[in-house]
Parts: C-alpha cells; structure tokens; sequence
C-alpha cells in the first residue's frame, strides 16, 4: 500500500509528530495510557484471575497481602480482598468500566455540545441566547452536583431490579449531561469566527441547506480545540466516575469500577488492610494523570502561537 | 547628503526545523537626511523583515544572520535589546499598517502622548502637555485639545493613523520607519497621510523608509525606491527613472500590470507565476522562471547589483559586459 | 427582450439593526438603532456587461453586492433578475435563480474551506445544484473548469493551502463557473492580490466574459482597476448612489463632486514627485449620517440647500444619473 505507507510518512513529518517526539513528558503519558488502555482492553486474556465467577473464589485466600511480603503469595501479585478476590484483576476490570464510562461520556458530551454550539453559533437570535443561558445555568452548578441530581432522577424513573444492570448507562448519560456546556462554549465561539469567513458566504450564495453548512462546512474547522477539550474531559469523567462510584451512587459492587474498589477498599485501609484501595487507587491516579498530560500536551501542539 | 542609515549586506533567516528559510538575503542600502526610500515589493518580498529587522523588533525564530545595520555612523543591529528599546522612539520612530493595534484602547490619546514624551525626554508634564499639543496639530488634527482626551476608538481610521505618527514623532527621531502605513486607510484619507509623510521629511529632516505594495504610494511620496523580489534587491535607485524606464525585467513587468487611470483599455501586462515561498527559492537569479528575457547563466549564477545610470540592478541583463 | 436588464434594482434599500443586545438596552433604556446600509438604490446591468460599483469603506457596495446575489432581502424596493422579482426562501424557484448566479469573494484566503480539497470545493455547485451527474462527468467538468482558469486538472488532489493568493482565486472563479452561470457578482476579487497577481486574475475575468458572454457585478474601491474591467460605473457615498453612468464618461469627466474628489485622490505613477491638494475631512459614520446631502459637509461647493435637502438622482443627457443638488439644474 504505497498510499498508506506515504499518508503515514506525511504524519511523521507533520508538526504534531514532531512536537510530540520532542516532549519526554508527552511519550511518558502516552505510553503509562497506553498500558492502562492495554490493560484494561485486554483484561480477560492479561488478568490472572477472573474475579467476577464465584466458582473460583477461594475465602481461605481472603485479605492476602501483596506478593513481595512475608504473608504474600505470588498468584496474587498485589494480594486479595475480603473475599478472596485478586486485586490486580479486579484493577484491571474495573479499569475497563472506568474507561468505558470515561469514552462513553465524553462521547455524549461532545455530541450534545458540538451539535448545540454549532446551532447556537450559527443560528444565532433567541435560539443562541435559549441555548446559551441554559449553559450558563448549568455552568453555576458543580458538575458532580448535576451527574447526582441525572442519576437521582433516573433511580425514581426506575424500578431498583432494573438498575443494577442499568447503571452503566445511567453513569454515562449523567456524567455526559454534566459535562456538554464547555464543548457547546467552544465550538459557538469558533462558529462565531468561521461563520463571517467568505467560504460559509459561498456556500450561501451556492444555495446549501443551513444544515449542510454547519456539518460540512463549517464541523470540520471548529473540531481542533474540541479534541483538546475532549481530552482534558476524559480525565475529569474518569474521576467524576469513581467519585460517584466512591459515593456509593455509581457502579455496584458486582461489576466495581476503580471508585467502586477504591470505596469498598477504603473500610479496610484502619484495619491494616491497605492494598486493597491503595492499588486501585493508584491505577485511577496514574491513568487520570496521563490523560490530562497527553491533553495539555495537545493543547499546546495545536496552539500555534506558542509554537 | 551623507547617509543616516546605512544597511550593509543584510542577511535575515527563520530558523525551522527544516534548516533556516533565508527572508532577506544581502541587503544593502542607504537613506539620507530628510529623504524617502520607498520599499515597494509583492507579499513575501522580504519588506516588512527588513524594516522589523531594522528596528530591532525580530522575534525568534528570525534573526540576522550575516551584516550589519548603522545609524548616523554606528552599529545598532547588534545592540542589547534594552538600549536597542531606548534607541527606538527616541532616534529611530515605526508607524504601522494597522493604526488600531499600535495604540493603547485603554487610555487617552493625549496620556499615551504625554507618557511617550516623558519617557524619552525630562520635561514636565506641563510642557508634555504642551508638546502633545503641538504634535498633534503639526498631524494634522483639528481640535487637538478635544482629541487630547479622547480615546482611539473615538477616532476615524485616518486620525488613529495621525495620532499613531504624533506618537512615533515624540521624541523628534531622525529616522522613521512606516510599515505600510496607508493600506488600512481609504484613497481620500491614504492621500492625506501621504502629504504629511512628505512634510515630515521636509520640514524636520527626518529620514523615511516607506514600506508599501503600492507603486503609486512610492510614486508619489518617495525620493528614491528600492524594488524588491524574493528577499534581493531587484533594482535601486531615483523614484522617477525606476518608474518611467525600470531596468530590471522584474520591474518592468510590476509596472506594466498596474491598472493606470486614463490609459486605454488594452490589456494588462501580467507577469506569469508567482513569488516563490521561502523554502523553494530557485537557484540563480529567483525571478528567473518568470523572466522572459532569460539568459544561460541566469539560472545557475546570483547577478550582482551593478550600477547603471544612477542606479543599482541586480540583473545578466546589465552585467559588468553592457556597463561600458 | 434583448432589452430587459439582467439585474435590475428598483429603489432598493436596505436596515441592519445595530441596537445593543436586548438586555443592556432596555436597563440602559436605549432606544433601538438602525443603519441605513443602502437607500434609494436604483440601477440596471445589461446582459454582458459590467457595472462596477467604486466607493470608499462603509458606502454599502458590498451590501448591494450581497442584495445581488440574495444573501441579503431588501427592507424597501425590489431587485429583480431577468426581469424577475428575486424569489426567497429555499424551494426550486429560487434554487433556479441561484444557479445562473455566483460570487467572488475578497479574501482567496477565507473564500474556501481550509478542510477541503479543490475538487470537493469546485464541484460543490455541481452537486447542489445538478445531483443527478455522475461522478465521472463531475471529475471530467471539475477538470475543464481547472484548465479555463489557467491551473492543472491535477491540482484538484490538493488543498488550498498548497496555492498562492492568486491561484486560489482562480480556483474561486472555477468555483463560481462550475454552475455555468450568467452573473456574477465579484466583491473586490483583485485588492488582496499583488499587482502582477491582479493583473492575471483581471485578464483572466475579461476573458472569460468575452468568452462566455457573462455579466459582472463589479465592487472595487480602486478607480484604476474599474476603468479596466467596466463598462458601467456606479459610485456610492454613504449609502447612496451619486453618480451612475458610462465609465468612460465619469471617468473623463466626472460630474458629482465626490467623484471628482475620489478620482483627484488616486495615486498616479506619473505624479512622481509632484504635489496636489490633498482631499480635506473624513468619512462620517453610517451610524449617523449627515442631514441633506451626506457629501455636504466634504464638499466644497455645498450650500444651504444641500444640508437641508436630499438631492435626488437625476438624469444629467449623456447616458448619466446624478444625485447633486449643483448638477444639472
């Protein structure tokens, strides 16, 4: 595939590449997200215990300690919980609910705030000024407070069965509505900008549907700061997660993300205990803050006047 | 008249990762007491680099990397930025294109007059006062005392563009440099400014490098032009012998495709092509591809400015052989 | 019918509402404010001709422009094209007038999308307007379209920014073409350009109309490149037309004095070295136009009767219309 392999030249000859080669801080993030990523993906095949089938549980290998102590054994690498359960794996599971809820609501957010800036840049009048007051509404609450007020809602809607399995999805649409108003900021704002260019104008003068304006013409020039933003997001829905998860109000107990470990681990920490939340801890830190590098990092690379 | 500013063999490059882009190459000129040098070039000529590199204001990644700039005698290209700020505002003035950025929106004209004098100058600020007034008048404002206490955006394009001149004359320089300094402006305002430009020079001796894409600007206000292609200069010399018999292929073909008002409606001369970028400069003379009166070493060697009838021309065409 | 204009403007004007954002105005109890962009505008362009349009920033030319093309309706009078009042809305009516008209933009650097590739950018037209041709008849016409404007059928793989100014303008023109249009409206096409790059861009426009019998709406504020492309001359003061008529006419002998003052203020390359009187006073704000007159407080001939009274557009015999009060009377 000549094409590709030259398309792929091009991306390492590109400003990006560059810059990202030549920030030790942007290839340390990248490569401590990569292994989360990795990690997390693939924890069926990496972890080396299932922690979700109770056949395999042994309550004699409860509250082990991690392996390179006097009391460790070396298939629990970074010991047990009260159960019995291996705290490596669980990480590595619970990792992969975090991401998940993490991707899937910056995906929400981004969605609802792209499609709502758009809007408002363009249509402007009282649509701008209805879309624009209800972000700034939402922008004098704490995010959190909003994901808690979403999820409290949909807990009453909902008949309690239901929710265990539901919760997932209700974590992902409360942290997703919590979150839309800076991406619908931004991209009202490049639209602001993009839409006196003479290039929308053209397309006016062409006889194009206003529609077609906005997602042809005009997505594609206002998305470079949204994939910061969405970066940088990602980060905060992470921890948003695990602190709703902490709270007790995010995922359950049967399928626990790194908040939900990090809480039920948390009862144990006096009792000398302190692996079981110490570690999951430190997984959310170290993906959180990789994340977050990797965002700064783009933010910087894409900004030309600091350059 | 001997030369208040001398430019001797410029060289200004980027530095970029790809090796430096060489913006101005081998630059040598001269301006005198109370004349006008216009600069006059199509976009990525290499005007505007001259005129920042001469005062001082290069940012990184441009810089000089090869000659030296001199006013009145001594060196200034190689100054320490805080005596290269001092020396600016108070010997050497800038006027820029764009009026509304060069003043402050949050204060009045007459506090940035008055703070501009008594930064270069220990006076009161009752003489200050006094001297913003004078100034702004000599521009041509009516009713200075008024706009003493405006702000800029009070003002018309064409009177921010005074103040902004008031503002570059504070400390009575003896060189100004005017980066385009009617292009924002309409024709009838442009006319004005180009007027006092002029009385500028004559009245007070000040000398003037005068960027501008516009011929007829140079035309008009300049004593002497500098025409300049690819980061070289094309041609050098008297305003009117370079308009009315240019020398240089390059110049010739600038002349013919200005639209003159009151000649027939024949067609334009067009010059095919265009300025190359900075990265792909072609070897030899760089108007080269677009000559049409090319010749075999054109392409290989760099022509040396020569001196033809009171002018310089870097061109094959009138090398040392047709010197005679 | 060979005497029905093609676009014809009947007394257009047109209002922006400049008012401070709702809120602020009613705490600070401001009343609503309007700028007359264009008023009493009232002209004709014939099939293969060019009616440029000259004036100084803020004369509303680039709004006539847009009331041209249907960017902008008018708040008074009617455009018609082709004898047609111009429809609105979106429906199949209106996209049939919008086909045989298209516009040139100022800016070659904002006028196409950064995104896309010249191919894309060309054939958006075609698409729009003719959905139904195959995308070897679109490659085949984008082809043609890149060869009538002096670029390679190649370069319809790149982007625009791998092109000069001037070369994108052409592809802007390639754009304007690809619908085959009678009538463009070019909005200064040439002052972002370097002079040896205007020149070809405007050779490029005469040629095109000799060879395709289009009609230009031309907008300039350079009077040197209107008597080059024009054939009419329309030239606007605040909102107004002043004096419309031949170009040749005006320019050898302008009648209005602003036309006059205009045509003085041109820098000329045979001027070296000599000294006029320049033009005294600057533009008012639209915002608050002058009484009368909008010209009077610049005009060195103004009397009592054109602070007072606006001066309506009249014929003056040789083909002009002229809106001074001093004219023809």
């Amino acid at each position: 595939m000549p094409a590709a392999e030259s398309r792929w030249r091009r991306w390492l000859d590109s400003d990006i590449a560059w810059s990202f080669r030549r920030s030790p801080v942007a290839i340390l993030a990248a490569v401590v997200a990569l292994i989360c990523v990795v990690g997390a993906l693939f924890a069926g095949w990496i972890a080396p215990h299932d922690p979700f089938d109770l056949a395999s549980l042994e309550l004699m290998d409860a509250l082990l300690p991690p392996a390179w102590t006097a009391e460790g054994r070396a298939t629990y690498l970074l010991g047990t919980d009260d159960q019995g359960r291996d705290v490596l794996s669980g990480i590595l599971y619970g990792a992969r609910i975090s991401l998940l809820v993490g991707v899937g609501s910056v995906v929400v957010a981004m969605v609802l705030g792209v499609s709502l800036g758009l809007l408002a840049g363009y249509a402007g009048g009282s649509i701008e000024a209805f879309i624009m007051r209800v972000a700034d509404v939402q922008l004098s609450f704490p995010a959190i407070l909003i994901a808690l007020l979403v999820d409290g809602v949909v807990r009453v809607a909902m008949p309690d069965s239901a929710h265990g399995g539901q919760a997932l999805w209700v974590l992902i649409a409360s942290i997703g509505l919590s979150g839309w108003v800076q991406y619908a900021r931004t991209v009202r704002g490049s639209t602001l900008v993009e839409k006196r260019k003479e290039y929308v104008q053209a397309a006016r003068v062409i006889g194009r549907h206003p529609v077609a304006i906005m997602f042809h013409h005009l997505l594609p020039n206002v998305l470079g700061p949204v994939l910061v933003i969405a970066t940088i997001h990602l980060a905060t829905a992470i921890i948003t997660e695990a602190t709703l998860s902490f709270l007790g109000v995010g995922m359950p107990v049967t399928t626990p993300s790194l908040g939900t470990l990090i809480r039920v681990g948390n009862d144990f920490l006096f009792s000398g205990e302190w692996w079981i939340t110490v570690f999951p801890g430190l997984a959310l830190v170290a993906l959180a803050l990789s994340v977050n590098l990797l965002g700064d990092w783009l933010r910087d690379a894409l900004n030309p006047r600091l350059r | 008249m001997s030369a208040l500013l001398e430019v001797r063999h410029l060289r200004v490059a980027f530095e970029t990762r790809r090796g430096p882009l060489v913006a101005v190459d081998d630059i040598s000129l001269q301006i005198g007491e109370g004349e006008i040098l216009g600069m006059v070039g199509e976009s990525g000529a290499g005007k505007s680099v001259t005129g920042t590199a001469i005062l001082g204001l290069l940012e990184p990644p441009a810089r000089i990397t090869a000659g030296e700039i001199l006013l009145e005698g001594s060196r200034i290209d190689n100054l320490a930025p805080e005596a290269m700020r001092r020396l600016r505002g108070k010997r050497i003035g800038a006027i820029f294109q764009d009026p509304l950025t060069a003043l402050d929106p949050l204060f009045t004209i007459g506090q940035q007059l008055v703070e501009t004098i008594l930064t270069h100058d220990a006076v009161g600020a009752r003489a200050a006062r006094d001297r913003a007034l004078k100034l702004l008048g000599e521009v041509g404002i009516p009713a200075p005392e008024k706009r003493l206490d405006q702000y800029p955006h009070q003002l018309s394009g064409g009177m921010r563009q005074r103040v902004v001149i008031a503002l570059a004359l504070c400390a009575e320089p003896r060189l100004v440099i005017a980066d385009e300094p009617t292009t924002a402006l309409d024709v009838s305002t442009q006319a004005q400014i180009i007027e006092l430009l002029k009385r500028l020079a004559r009245t007070r001796g000040t000398a003037v490098l005068l960027i501008t894409h516009d011929m007829g600007v140079i035309a008009e206000t300049a004593d002497r032009v500098a025409v300049l292609y690819a980061g070289r200069i094309a041609e050098i010399g008297p305003v009117r012998e370079i308009v009315h018999a240019p020398l240089h292929p390059y110049t010739t073909g600038l002349m013919g495709a200005i639209p003159k008002l009151g000649a027939l409606r024949s067609r334009l001369a067009q010059i095919d092509g265009a300025m190359p970028r900075l990265d792909a400069i072609p070897p030899g003379c760089a108007f080269h591809p677009r000559c049409t009166q090319r010749l075999a070493q054109c392409d290989r060697e760099i022509p040396r400015a020569v001196a033809v009838d009171g002018r310089e021309v870097a061109c094959w065409l009138h090398g040392e052989s047709s010197r005679g | 019918m060979a005497d029905v204009p093609l676009l014809e403007f009947a007394d257009v004007g047109r209002d922006f509402d400049v008012s401070q954002p709702w809120l602020e105005r009613v705490l600070s109890r401001l009343p609503k404010q309007r700028l007359v962009a264009v008023d009493d505008a009232s002209f004709r362009v014939a099939r293969g001709r060019t009616l440029a349009l000259v004036g100084e920033s803020g004369c509303g030319k680039s709004t006539v422009g847009r009331l041209a093309v249907g960017l902008y309706k008018p708040s008074r009078g009617t455009v018609r094209f082709d004898g047609q009042p111009m429809p609105s809305g979106s429906g199949r009516e209106t996209m049939a007038v919008r086909r045989r008209m298209q516009m040139i933009f100022q800016d070659p650097y904002a006028s196409l999308n950064p995104r896309w590739k010249v191919d894309d950018i060309v054939a958006e037209p075609l698409r729009v307007q003719n959905a139904a041709m195959s995308e070897t008849d679109r490659a085949e016409r984008v082809a043609a379209l890149l060869r009538q404007v002096g670029l390679a059928p190649a370069d319809a793989r790149k982007f625009p920014h791998e092109f000069s100014g001037g070369q994108r303008q052409r592809i802007s023109i390639a754009r304007a073409l690809s619908s085959e249009p009678e009538f463009l409206v070019c909005d200064e096409p040439t002052s972002a350009l370097d002079v040896s790059v205007q020149a070809q861009v405007l050779n490029l426009m005469r040629d095109l109309q000799d060879r395709l019998g289009l009609t230009y709406l031309f907008i300039s504020h350079n009077l040197a490149v209107v008597e080059y492309v024009a054939h009419d001359l329309g030239v606007m003061y605040l909102g107004r037309l002043v004096e419309v008529g031949p170009a040749t006419t005006i320019l050898k002998d302008p009648a209005h004095p602003y036309t006059r003052m205009l045509l003085a203020a041109v820098p000329d390359l045979a001027m070296t070295g000599t000294s006029r009187t320049p033009v005294a006073g600057e533009i008012p704000s639209p915002i608050d136009r002058p009484s009368g007159c909008a010209f009077h407080p610049r005009c060195p001939h103004a009397t009592e009767r054109c602070r007072v009274e606006t001066p309506v557009a009249k014929p003056i015999g040789d083909g002009r219309v002229v809106a001074c009060h001093l004219v023809g009377s």
